[in-house]
């Protein structure tokens, strides 16, 4: 038994293309943790180097942001569901990525032609 | 709860023609006259006439929004029709608002349609928004979002908001009056050089549809004063799983934005708060690593040996390839860089040049010297050899 950790589709090519994982663990900390250990490229997509979530990376407990419960210490039960929720910046444009701006850092040629929708 | 204050003038009326056009609004308590005529009176801006700004426009216009302003300033192209509904196929070619235009005022003659052919700019954002009861995103980039949300805060006018990648979509409305702005949600932009994979993207064309539709809901529920705004709320989308998902957003103590002790007072530079620099100039002519796709094609009716190697993802190969090449997705080369001898001369390509770039500095780096970009990638190679290859 576990948690169930549902990834979001930019984070999945690292996740073993998985929508959602079950994880072991008690905190938000522990989950994602074990979840990193399961899949390690997830954790410079997560984390900056000095171990703090990115700022554009949210976590919710079911449907609460864990910045307003207890951060990382969040308790979780088997029953609740922890969510990944990074910013997505699509406004219908991403192409094949090349031109994309989508999720994390577009690419620059793309970036610099600005645009709206592409 | 109320977001757009003006009251309803005594004055504002409806022709007879407009009461039989929205008599379906008209019949139903929820916007009757009074709606109708508050729609009528409501002045709403569009950022993008794209993927998320044709269904918003479109339902806007017939819904009878009296006055709807679009900024954009890019040119239809083909590969938009897939999902940019407000454009026609003999539209290819012209600027998005001259289509937009005549397609809003075919759709609907007795509202105002303005169009801005700009780039939304920190020196313009203000000036434009300004006569606006409320801005809906439908933009594509992380500067953008940012500005669009911080003038909205600074004015005090709604911002509502939607954004896709693929098949998984995100709605909010960012009334900072009222609740979170999107500073609150992501205090900060991605930082550059976080690229997951440049083969990363694609958009399912329905879903901007979705979520548009979505955002022109919200518009209209606010010019309407009626239900329950999703203010404070985040509804995320998953269009495979069909799956609608709602998360509490709450207004950060300490956003620097919205929130009591705030610490930005006025727009910023976008470009340089989301980290993108000036693009160095590329440099004249070909650089040792990179090859022309006609000197390709001389090097293969030659017949000298070289490994090609494409490094876009499976499913692009099913679209075209270059023949005899060898497939490793970029994402995938670091690991099966023991599939590639240093030895070998070497030609790398993708769609454009740009993954295949990435490929080949990481392959420098890993010791392969005898190894070429294909410049413009199977695009160029499509354009100056083979015209057979089908681009996209």
């Amino acid at each position: 038994m576990g948690v169930k950790v549902v990834i979001p589709t930019p984070l999945r090519q690292y996740a073993g293309k998985n929508d959602s994982v079950i994880v072991e663990g008690s905190t938000v900390d522990e989950i994602m943790r074990n979840l990193m250990s399961r899949y390690g490229e997830l954790q410079k997509h997560l984390y900056t180097e000095d171990g703090k979530l990115r700022s554009f990376v949210n976590i919710y407990r079911n449907d609460e942001d864990i910045r307003y419960l207890d951060r990382e210490k969040t308790p979780v039960k088997e029953t609740d569901v922890v969510s990944i929720v990074p910013s997505i910046a699509g406004g219908s444009a991403l192409e094949t990525g090349e031109h994309g701006r989508a999720w994390l850092q577009p690419c620059r040629t793309a970036q610099q032609q600005g645009g709206f929708s592409r | 709860m109320s977001v757009i204050n003006q009251a309803l003038p005594q004055t504002a009326k409806l022709s007879n023609e407009e009461v039989l056009r929205y008599s379906r609004h008209l019949i139903m308590p929820e916007v009757s006259m009074e709606g109708q005529l508050r729609l009528k009176q409501a002045k709403v801006l569009l950022i993008g006439a794209g993927g998320l700004g044709s269904p918003l426009a479109l339902y806007l216009a017939a819904a009878g929004v009296g006055k709807i302003g679009i900024v954009d300033f890019d040119v239809v192209d083909v590969t938009n029709l897939q999902r940019q509904v407000i454009h026609s196929t003999p539209d290819v070619g012209r600027p998005k608002l001259d289509s937009a235009y005549e397609h809003l005022k075919s759709l609907n003659p007795h509202i105002d349609i303005v169009t801005y052919e700009t780039r939304l700019s920190s020196e313009n954002a203000l000036e434009l928004f300004k006569d606006y009861d409320m801005v809906a995103d439908g933009t594509d980039n992380f500067p953008t979002r940012y500005l669009v949300n911080d003038a909205c805060v600074l004015l005090g006018k709604p911002n509502i908001y939607g954004s896709i990648y693929r098949f998984e979509g995100q709605a909010s409305v960012f009334a900072s009056e009222q609740g979170p702005c999107y500073r609150c949600l992501y205090p900060e932009p991605p930082p550059p050089g976080l690229v997951p994979s440049c083969a990363e993207g694609g958009v399912l064309g329905i879903l901007p549809g979705l979520i548009g539709v979505i955002q022109a809901t919200e518009v209209v529920k606010l010019i309407l004063r009626k239900g329950n705004p999703l203010i404070g709320r985040l509804l995320l989308l998953d269009a495979l799983e069909m799956k609608f998902r709602e998360l509490k957003l709450r207004k950060d103590p300490n956003c620097p934005m919205c929130g009591p002790n705030r610490t930005i007072h006025a727009l910023i530079d976008y470009d340089q708060f989301c980290g993108i620099g000036p693009e160095p100039a590329p440099p004249p002519g070909l650089s040792e690593f990179e090859i022309d796709p006609v000197e390709l094609k001389k090097k293969i009716d030659r017949g000298d040996k070289f490994f090609l190697l494409d490094v876009r993802e499976l499913h692009e190969v099913d679209i075209c390839k270059i023949p005899g090449s060898y497939l490793i997705p970029l994402g995938q080369v670091p690991a099966r860089v023991s599939e590639l001898n240093s030895a070998d001369d070497m030609v790398v390509y993708c769609r454009s040049g740009q993954r295949s770039g990435k490929a080949v500095d990481f392959l420098k780096k890993a010791g392969f010297r005898k190894i070429k970009n294909l410049k413009g990638g199977i695009l160029a190679w499509a354009d100056k050899v083979d015209p057979s290859v089908p681009k996209y």
